[in-house]
């Protein structure tokens, strides 16, 4: 029997109810500015999904607005920004700010090698990476909550390398098995396997460290489309539990070969992100009143999709103002 | 500032650039001092031809013409592999005089005053890199004589602290700020005044300085060319999203 996505293929509705619960730790793919799953991280907003345990290493966009909607009560990350637009994210700012949501440090290189560590199985990882800083020194989560459900019994270990004798010492880093991942694709095939183009970041660590997967994507395409180039594929169907198709997906984050990020709308948003009245319109305007993508689409406009739509040669939208 | 470190480069060093003026940096590094450098980006882009200014380490403009376009573990094995001579272009909030840096908090961590993005790969890049050059706005509240949290290692302690901890290499090599240039003393690793930018008095350093500062060594900068200004402004820059 070949594989299909006819039993995988669903709404975003039906992949958020079914596999993102109160209390999911989740991790987001993507990177700041870049390919975030928007559409689902706005459905999870939707459907009021609450005490949500993020785990990234650097992001941006959907981060900002799951912590800023009041998703989130629990952080292990990286970095939280969006580039040029945000150098820090805004809403992530306050909620660290005013003790709303619970955060650890990590580096980015850390982060990605504990998703690495889930994905082979393994307890940990090992890195040369942040020994004597305050990453490995200082913890955010309190020590009654090392070992509880998905947090790690400690925030990393220094050892001395096992294999030296003396004097050189490595940082072991704890692995993450998430609830689920959750992905936006430019395309996937019909049997199921996923495509990313540009860049993966650390999306298919994370993909294969978690329990469950939700991919959305650009386009779903033939079979012998995906098959005919096996080397430019990112995930196998047999991880995948939910595709679903959402043209635009990323908006107004950036999708390599489909549309830049949008420069008026992520503008938009920081303006709104800055006072908590304005951002609780924000969420109203362009969340909670627009259940469908479709309808968020039509409300961005064709004009703006227009303007950021990707130059088929280089990926992004030659010379798009973004001042 | 972006020229003077730009200036630093070598043809066949392997550039990692984070956002802002770091990617400023890199971009005016290659197309004016050093053309056969290759410029690294953590999220995987290795050397993209950079037509447009990338405003994010994760823009799309990273992801063009580049060699190849790998994950982030890959490209932090990039950054700390021991046959590259790669040189990390960081920035951020604090910085003591050893070079260590701040790009988490101010305050407790766990009741910051004020939040700040966080490592991102500032703190592998510190730790792993063959060298750093660091660019600091010169105020006293940024030069402090203890951090309020270590986000990325430079010379630690001072001394050879840093390897006695562990690392195998790296270190910040200097550090550039809007007043002058600053490197690191070889035996003490202190951080001294080594030029100033024309029109700029060492006092204005040292009043800006929240720890003692060595001014014995200074001189004073070649000031940027016309073609190095030229690149910079109408060449890599002309939407002026970085460059003020």
């Amino acid at each position: 029997m070949r594989n299909d996505i006819a039993g995988k293929l669903m709404t975003a509705e039906e992949a958020v109810r079914r596999f993102v619960s109160d209390g999911s730790q989740i991790a987001l793919g993507g990177f700041t500015v870049n390919r975030n799953p928007m559409a689902l991280a706005r459905e999870i907003i939707r459907q009021k999904k609450r005490n949500l345990y993020v785990v990234c290493h650097s992001h941006g966009q959907a981060l900002d607005l799951l912590i800023g909607a009041g998703c989130v009560q629990r952080l292990e990350i990286a970095y939280g920004g969006t580039g040029r637009f945000a150098p820090t994210c805004i809403r992530f700012r306050k909620a660290v700010c005013s003790g709303n949501i619970e955060v650890e440090d990590y580096s980015n290189y850390q982060m990605a090698l504990r998703f690495l560590a889930g994905a082979m199985g393994l307890p940990f990882m090992a890195t040369k990476s942040g020994m004597e800083t305050d990453i490995v020194k200082v913890e955010g989560f309190p020590p009654e909550m090392r070992g509880t459900g998905k947090v790690p019994s400690k925030k990393l270990v220094v050892v001395e390398n096992p294999f030296n004798g003396g004097g050189d010492r490595i940082v072991l880093v704890p692995a993450l098995n998430p609830d689920v991942a959750i992905i936006h694709a430019q395309y996937v095939g019909e049997d199921g396997t996923v495509r990313i183009k540009g860049l993966t970041f650390a999306d298919l660590e994370q993909a294969r460290a978690s329990d469950h997967v939700i991919v959305t994507c650009e386009e779903i395409v033939p079979r012998s489309f995906i098959r005919e180039d096996p080397d430019q594929n990112s995930l196998g169907a047999f991880l995948v539990d939910a595709v679903v198709k959402a043209p635009f997906g990323a908006h107004p984050t950036a999708c390599h070969y489909f549309y830049d990020y949008d420069p008026r709308h992520l503008k938009l948003y920081r303006d709104a992100a800055s006072d908590d009245y304005l951002f609780q319109q924000y969420l109203d305007e362009w969340v909670y009143c627009l259940p469908t993508l479709e309808e968020y689409l039509e409300k961005v406009g064709v004009t703006d999709l227009l303007r950021i739509k990707a130059n088929p040669v280089v990926g992004y939208a030659k010379d798009l103002d973004r001042r | 500032m972006a020229i003077s470190a730009g200036r630093m480069i070598n043809n066949g060093d392997v550039l990692f650039a984070g956002t802002g003026i770091s990617m400023l940096a890199a971009t005016v590094a290659k197309r004016i001092h050093a053309p056969d450098a290759v410029v690294i980006f953590e999220t995987g882009g290795i050397d993209p031809c950079l037509e447009e200014l990338p405003l994010s380490v994760a823009d799309p403009r990273v992801m063009v013409g580049s060699s190849l376009n790998l994950g982030l573990i890959e490209a932090f094995s990039i950054l700390g592999h021991r046959r590259l001579r790669t040189i990390a272009f960081l920035g951020a909030a604090q910085i003591d005089r050893f070079g260590n840096l701040n790009s988490t908090v101010l305050g407790d961590y766990k009741n910051p005053r004020k939040r700040f993005p966080g490592s991102g790969g500032a703190c592998d890049a510190a730790s792993l890199a063959w060298g750093v050059i660091i660019f600091m706005e010169h105020e006293k509240r940024r030069f402090v004589e203890k951090l309020d949290y270590l986000t990325s290692p430079g010379w630690l302690s001072g001394g050879d602290s840093r390897s006695e901890m562990g690392f195998a290499r790296g270190g910040p090599l200097a550090v550039v700020t809007n007043l002058g240039i600053m490197r690191f003393d070889g035996s003490s690793r202190a951080m001294y005044l080594s030029e100033v930018y024309p029109g700029v008095n060492p006092q204005e350093v040292a009043a800006n300085t929240g720890f003692e500062i060595d001014m014995s060594r200074v001189c004073e900068a070649v000031p940027p060319t016309e073609k190095e200004l030229f690149t910079l402004r109408e060449d890599v820059d002309p939407q002026r999203l970085i460059v003020h």
